[in-house]
């Protein structure tokens, strides 16, 4: 068993075709599988979904795919940073579908467990209601939301050991987690690929059962909002 | 004088207590952590962070510790990190004592408006829907009237709800008022205030 690739190409060789539902991992452009998504530009593929929280700035992250008009369709929370994506959406060149975050994050979370449907609070009595099915537990009234079952699921960590075990760093994590669990293949690129033994077992965020193929490489981590404070402020 | 920015953060920073874990949304609700004095008050950051810190120093910014708003932000002795069906496992689950969340409308049913208007460009609701569908008491903190001088407190919210039957308590630069059985109960009213003052700015129904 050989996960490990040589690059974000090689990574997707045989993986990526036109059509295919993506999960991405990542919040804003912190902990995005950066690598992949110029990869799959590359890849020229077409007509692709992405399940993903955001879409990414203009010239980072998913907004590449969609200067390239790679992107069919987006299920998104949040996509407010992106000029390109509000244009091609407005003039009905790209669908989007609003998630709750939440409901995205157990969406992806649900299809990775088997889980076909779940129902939520979240939305009820909203635009996000209507066409779903209500049920009540208990006196309160909840939404049927289905699970993401996905072609590809593109994730970021920090370290991998060479069996795919995966640990991330710090807010880093945030939908790499769910988003690889529901792939039928998963691809992470990490910051470093670590000998097997050397990461601890106890401490690993993701088993390598979730994942298939394996990158390293150097990240650019690109910071959406830099906020600091003076030092004389403390 | 109707509060200010700071004042309202301060009231806000008073319906925290001890011990509560909390999340506070963008815009005046950020400004709470500000006022939580001595209080033990663990922050939640819905990406995948309980223990949010202040801003970082200059130069010690770290692409990997952002926040909602997705601003460079430090942590804690007492950070955790989890990540994001994580994080709304424990919004949905209850386990969120109070979110402290801004608004562009809410109305005497406790409906609150505040991720899209009609016509403009709707850049989603992020976790907001999920907030004040999972977390024990939401508390919206708004101006009174809007710039155009119209109340925000409605009978009915006009815009796409955010949820519905959702507020317990809405913080304004006029006082303080609780969503109860028939409309909204005036719990305290800003020094130099009168009580006219809040009700002439008010659409929704007050009841004592």
């Amino acid at each position: 068993m050989n996960k490990v690739y040589a690059n974000a190409n090689e990574a997707l060789d045989g993986v990526i075709s036109d059509g295919m539902m993506i999960a991405a991992g990542g919040f804003g452009l912190c902990g995005i599988p950066e690598l992949l998504l110029e990869a799959i530009k590359n890849s020229g593929a077409q007509n692709l979904t992405f399940a993903s929280n955001n879409a990414g700035v203009d010239d980072f992250g998913i907004g590449i795919l969609l200067q390239t008009k790679q992107v069919k369709k987006m299920i998104s929370s949040y996509v407010g940073e992106n000029a390109e994506f509000m244009r091609q959406y407005l003039s009905g060149e790209l669908e989007l579908e609003f998630n709750p975050q939440g409901t995205l994050a157990e969406r992806m979370r649900a299809g990775g467990a088997g889980i076909p449907g779940f129902y939520t609070k979240t939305g009820v009595g909203t635009v996000i209601a209507e066409g779903k099915e209500h049920k009540d537990f208990d006196g309160e009234t909840y939404i049927l939301e289905e699970g993401i079952f996905a072609d590809l699921a593109i994730v970021k960590a920090w370290k991998a050991d060479d069996t795919g075990n995966l640990v991330f760093r710090k807010t880093a994590r945030n939908f790499n987690v769910p988003a690889a669990t529901c792939g039928k293949i998963c691809i992470a690129e990490v910051e470093e690929i670590v000998p097997r033994g050397s990461l601890d077992p106890d401490s690993i965020h993701l088993p390598g059962i979730y994942v298939h193929r394996l990158i390293q490489g150097e990240h650019e981590k690109r910071i959406e909002q830099r906020t600091t404070r003076k030092k004389e402020e403390a | 004088m109707p509060w200010d920015r700071n004042q309202m953060a301060a009231r806000a920073a008073q319906e925290l207590e001890d011990g509560m874990y909390v999340n506070l949304g963008i815009g005046i609700p950020t400004l709470v952590a500000n006022y939580v004095g001595d209080k033990d008050i663990t922050l939640q950051s819905e990406n995948g962070m309980l223990g949010m810190g202040p801003f970082p120093f200059e130069g010690d910014e770290d692409p990997d510790l952002i926040n909602a708003g997705k601003q460079t932000i430090t942590e804690l002795s007492r950070t955790a990190y989890f990540d994001s069906a994580t994080s709304f496992a424990m919004i949905r689950g209850g386990k969120i004592a109070a979110a402290v969340l801004g608004a562009m409308e809410v109305d005497e049913e406790g409906d609150l408006a505040n991720w899209m208007i009609p016509g403009v460009l709707v850049k989603g609701m992020g976790g907001a829907m999920d907030l004040v569908a999972g977390v024990g008491r939401v508390i919206v903190v708004m101006d009174h009237t809007n710039k155009h001088g119209k109340s925000k407190l409605l009978q009915k919210c006009t815009l796409p709800l955010t949820g519905k039957k959702v507020v317990d308590r809405i913080i304004t630069n006029l006082g303080v008022l609780d969503v109860v059985d028939g409309g909204l109960k005036i719990v305290e009213i800003a020094d130099g205030v009168t009580e006219d003052e809040i009700r002439g700015a008010t659409e929704a129904k007050i009841v004592n």
